[in-house]
């Protein structure tokens, strides 16, 4: 395993001022509708600091997605308190939201005869004027978040052209050209192979390190994620972890991941294997 | 994105190619006029009387409403797309059309209840857009209400077809309690016709597509993120809810008004906006939605002129030829791409 050589070079790497971008406090989530309210998960707590690279891991239908759709708004909290960067996430409006957090979601675009260089500008959005025009600012975001994700050569193609893991990537472009200091992914490496899900999770880690954003991302890849993030949150039934993968792993917090008699966990290559 | 200057070309191109149809549209008719006569009747200096009153009060204003239902119904086409996020969403297939003719319907031959001067009233060219736009705004608020909460492509074209024929029914009804001479009325209305408006119609409809093509202006980069769809859109700080109001208005007026004048006019609104795609490489409602003006009024002309059948006394129904060329694009595209993107 290489996670203690990772983690040692993450920690010199850090840089010393760390604050908290998300804060979840006794959160409830779930769906509410007009005469009940079902809650699919409570009580959960948890803090991510800057610059972190966080998967959140869990079988299906545990609520990973409603989790990160409360996270990121577009469903309402049932109860307890959401702060993104110390304010009430019910207190910010549409607009000031989309300068704190940018999504990657599951659903593909409404029209993909978008090029990759209109899709990827579409995330300036929040920061243009009402004919949305790119000022130099917005055109250099842009051509950086093209650099970022390896996509310079492909940014005329039109988006139907690409392939699963380059549309994944012209996705990622389109947050980071948005330019807010928290992304939050909703499985970036479904449909993927193991190469470029491996390319997905590095390129999300670079990010991390050298423009300190803060990712969350929801996987069903826990061997890739035990490998790369800095933290781990892992959605069991009974409750909620929040820690390191080596701290997750010891814990035996993913022992109680799935029910056991198909999968069992092997603490020593912090792989699942068939029974 | 802006407005990139490789499509100047294209769009002085389309305004030269608009020129020139325009010229043919008026020159060819029943009556031949020279084309040096109808230079001089534009300016006023007309040697013919009767040619003059041809030119300026009929091929004149048929030729403005043309430009204006076909640019209009292609922009209503355009924006139905995007805001439904499905290539076969048009005025015509969302029931729009049929919600105008409601509101049409329910003030011609309801107008018969109400006697006397209130009806002569009800029947004034303002009332007849106000209850045309009034009727295709509620079928498309009851649409966009449903595809809220049924969340597939599929299923709205379906709502679509059933409003359409929900909004039928009703007229079917209607027209069953009402007398021979509105019933009249109302089927002359529906067949459709370019060529009924006087100055004070073309006035009102020119009005209707400029309310409608601001607001569909203003709403361009709203347009712009929802090709990304709602949950992204609403990510980059959209308000959802009062953009895609604005868009409904905006169609509502375009798609209703016009179908208060003309009649409901078939496939330009879904056709027109594939056919520019084919033409113009980019997704940008900025440049989409003059270009897909310009070209909606192209074709408008195009089907005006051979609807007049030139040279002989005959006028096809406009719907006919309409569909007649629009019927068959769709099924080229749909072939040759094999699927509609938009």
């Amino acid at each position: 395993m290489v996670i203690g050589s990772q983690k040692k070079t993450y920690f010199l790497m850090a840089p010393l001022s760390k604050h908290t971008v998300i804060k979840c406090q006794d959160l409830a989530i779930g769906y509410k509708s007009k005469k009940k309210a079902s809650i699919i998960a409570n009580a959960i707590h948890f803090s991510i600091t800057q610059g972190t690279l966080v998967a959140l891991v869990g079988s299906n239908g545990i609520g990973k997605s409603t989790l990160l759709k409360t996270l990121t708004a577009m469903l309402p909290t049932l109860s307890g308190s959401l702060q993104i960067d110390a304010k009430e996430i019910t207190d910010y409006s549409a607009l000031a939201l989309s300068n704190k957090l940018s999504v990657v979601l599951t659903e593909a675009p409404a029209s993909k005869n978008l090029t990759v260089q209109e899709l990827v500008s579409l995330g300036r959005q929040p920061h243009t004027n009402w004919m949305g025009s790119l000022t130099q600012k917005d055109k250099n975001c842009i051509q950086q978040a093209l650099e970022d994700t390896d996509l310079a050569s492909l940014k005329n193609k039109n988006c139907f052209e690409l392939s699963d893991g380059q549309l994944q990537r012209v996705y990622i472009a389109r947050a980071l050209a948005q330019d807010t200091p928290l992304i939050i992914l909703d499985e970036p490496t479904t449909h993927l192979d193991l190469y470029h899900r491996a390319s997905i999770v590095k390129l999300l880690k670079k990010l991390t390190l050298e423009k300190n954003k803060t990712i969350l991302f929801s996987t069903h890849e826990i061997d890739l994620a035990i490998q790369i993030s800095d933290k781990m949150l892992v959605m069991t039934p009974n409750n909620i972890a929040f820690e390191s993968p080596c701290n997750l792993i010891s814990q035996g917090a993913f022992d109680d991941l799935f029910p056991n008699e198909i999968v069992v966990f092997d603490k020593k290559t912090g792989r699942f294997s068939i029974t | 994105m802006m407005v990139q200057k490789k499509h100047t070309g294209f769009f002085v191109l389309l305004c030269l190619l608009l020129v020139g149809v325009v010229f043919i549209n008026i020159s060819l008719g029943s009556v031949d006029i020279p084309l040096q006569e109808i230079f001089n009747s534009i300016i006023g200096t007309s040697s013919k009387s009767s040619w003059h009153y041809i030119i300026t009060n009929y091929r004149l204003p048929k030729a403005i409403t043309a430009i204006i239902a076909g640019g209009g119904l292609a922009i209503s086409g355009l924006l139905m797309q995007t805001l439904f996020r499905n290539p076969l969403a048009g005025p015509f297939v969302l029931g729009i059309s049929s919600g105008a003719s409601l509101g049409v319907a329910i003030l011609i031959l309801g107008a018969g209840v109400i006697s006397g001067i209130i009806s002569t009233f009800l029947l004034s060219p303002w009332s007849l857009v106000m209850a045309s736009a009034l009727g295709s705004f509620l079928v498309l608020l009851a649409v966009l209400g449903v595809t809220l909460k049924v969340k597939d492509t599929m299923a709205i074209l379906i709502i679509g077809l059933m409003f359409g024929s929900l909004t039928g029914a009703l007229v079917a009804v209607l027209s069953y309690f009402s007398d021979a001479e509105q019933l009249q009325q109302f089927v002359f209305w529906s067949l459709g016709s370019l060529g009924n408006l006087t100055w004070q119609g073309v006035a009102i409809i020119s009005l209707c597509f400029f309310i409608g093509i601001l607001l569909s202006i203003y709403s361009a980069k709203s347009l712009n993120a929802l090709l990304l769809g709602e949950n992204y859109a609403k990510s980059m700080g959209l308000k959802i809810k009062k953009n895609m109001l604005v868009i409904i208005v905006a169609t509502s007026i375009l798609a209703g008004g016009i179908t208060a004048f003309v009649g409901p006019i078939a496939f330009v609104g879904l056709a027109v906006p594939h056919l520019t795609r084919q033409f113009i490489k980019t997704s940008n409602h900025f440049v989409l939605i003059p270009a897909v003006a310009i070209s909606g009024a192209i074709l408008m002309l195009v089907c005006d002129t051979i609807a007049q059948l030139p040279g002989t006394v005959y006028t096809l129904p406009i719907n006919a030829i309409t569909s007649l060329i629009g019927a068959p694009v769709v099924i080229w595209l749909l072939v040759r791409k094999r699927k509609l993107i938009f």
